[in-house]
């Protein structure tokens, strides 16, 4: 379903930002596609991380979508990726939103929004990416060091 | 001491509410005595090791957070109150891992015998968040009738932030079904404020990530994440996003200004901590809930509203 579409994290920003900027009826227009582009960018955004780990992209599904099987591997072992779990099913959430009622009174508001879903995964993934070596986000549970010794624990 | 329902309670305030998050202290505190709720400072308090201490050595972390609630023990409670998300994240997971990790138990041990304090043992307190408080010991209905200077009017975005939920298994309380808190919705603020009349808007990023932990080392990412945070709750109609961690409020009120300066995008939604919007209900000044100290000026915004 979303095979071709492969943008890099900077593209991703860039049109996420167009998106959000349209007028609604222009969204209103293209609803379907617009719902199908975005959740193919959040697996995008998922997709250019597990390529930077080395990682085979699975090709599975996790409650009928790819974006939550490729965020399950991405999280694998690396406990603040989970700081994403919500923004890909509140993606999930929005693309069922405006596929269930393109035609709805809502729809333009929740392709908006969506869109700002999409590109809050795009930022954090993109964070990630460039501050690898800084350390890890807030609620990560793991040291900066783990291939180290942890010299620091005092001896009584 | 503790009687069971959080209507006294030690307090662990942390280090940020004596800093940038005073405003968050003045009003948690006003609003405790507006209820009539006991907070009890624990002695002689030491920092939680926030996020620095915890990406350098996670057992030092442990022990850190193991003696406030060594100390918390000693004075006579079984519960202890923290509201910042780092503080309350700490000291959960502290007991996740003394009751989960051998290593962990080990270095708490030794290094309590050598400071000198009774070692902590897990399940002797409960940790809870400024959120369980109100929620308990208060509730939705209690608010209901104490509220003065109702909310209606006010459209607010709820902001949670990512350490109040993560990770799901330092909470176990959590996702117990009718009742408890979400990990994946939390809805305890948007409860409380809902009862004080306010209007929540449904929000989606109410657990994203902000960058706090980046806001110096990557001051960047931080900006576009926390301008991403604040156009998307203009775009659900919020006239306001509340926040219930220090951190999480000044990075907001930080980046707002920065994305003004450098990204050239101003936004006009405020950030008020929820403790400042429940004492204003409850017919406290705006004063009074620190208002003032926030460098996003909701005072005009009070005002239309009837609230200052």
């Amino acid at each position: 379903m979303t095979e071709g579409y492969r943008r890099s994290i900077e593209d991703i920003e860039d049109r996420t930002d167009q998106i959000a900027a349209a007028a609604d009826a222009d969204l209103a227009a293209r609803a379907p596609a617009l719902a199908d582009e975005l959740l193919a960018m959040g697996e995008d955004v998922l997709l250019a991380w597990l390529a930077a780990k080395g990682q085979t992209p699975t090709t599975a599904t996790a409650e009928g979508f790819r974006l939550l099987a490729l965020h399950r591997q991405a999280a694998r072992g690396n406990p603040s990726f989970n700081a994403c779990r919500e923004t890909c099913r509140e993606a999930v959430w929005h693309h069922n939103l405006i596929r269930l009622d393109p035609a709805g009174p809502d729809t333009a508001r929740n392709i908006r929004l969506g869109a700002m879903v999409v590109r809050h995964l795009a930022l954090f993934v993109g964070g990630k990416l460039e501050s690898d070596g800084l350390g890890e986000f807030c609620c990560s549970s793991r040291p900066i060091r783990t291939a180290e010794p942890t010299p620091s624990t005092p001896q009584a | 001491m503790a009687d069971g329902d959080y209507k006294k309670v030690a307090y662990y305030p942390g280090c940020a509410l004596e800093g940038s998050g005073h405003a968050y202290n003045a009003s948690t505190k006003a609003v405790g005595k507006e209820l009539g709720l006991d907070l009890v400072e624990i002695e002689n308090w030491n920092c939680c090791g926030a996020m620095e201490v915890k990406n350098i050595d996670p057992k030092i972390q442990t022990y850190l957070s193991a003696r406030n609630l060594s100390i918390t023990e000693e004075m006579g409670f079984d519960t202890v109150m923290a509201p910042c998300n780092g503080c309350y994240h700490n000291l959960k997971k502290a007991e996740y891992d003394l009751s989960h990790d051998d290593a962990s138990v080990e270095v708490n041990d030794r290094l309590s015998k050598k400071a000198g304090h009774k070692t902590y043992e897990p399940g002797k307190v409960e940790t809870i968040h400024a959120l369980d408080w109100i929620k308990k010991a208060v509730g939705e209905d209690e608010i209901r009738r104490r509220v003065k200077n109702s909310l209606n009017g006010i459209r607010v975005a709820n902001y949670y932030g990512c350490m109040y939920t993560r990770p799901r298994h330092i909470f176990p309380e959590k996702d117990k079904g009718p009742g408890s808190e979400s990990t994946a919705k939390p809805h305890f603020m948007d409860d409380i404020l809902a009862a004080a009349g306010a209007q929540n808007v449904d929000f989606p990023l109410k657990t994203a990530c902000c960058g706090g932990a980046h806001s110096l080392s990557d001051s960047d990412t931080s900006t576009k994440l926390v301008l991403n945070i604040l156009t998307t709750a203009e775009a659900c109609g919020a006239d306001v996003i509340a926040t219930e961690c220090p951190t999480c409020h000044t990075g907001l009120e930080m980046h707002q200004i920065r994305a003004e300066k450098v990204l050239g995008r101003k936004t006009n939604v405020k950030i008020l901590y929820f403790t400042q919007l429940l004492g204003m209900a409850l017919g406290l000044s705006p004063n009074r809930v620190a208002v003032q100290e926030n460098f996003s000026d909701a005072r005009p915004l009070l005002k239309e509203k009837g609230l200052a």
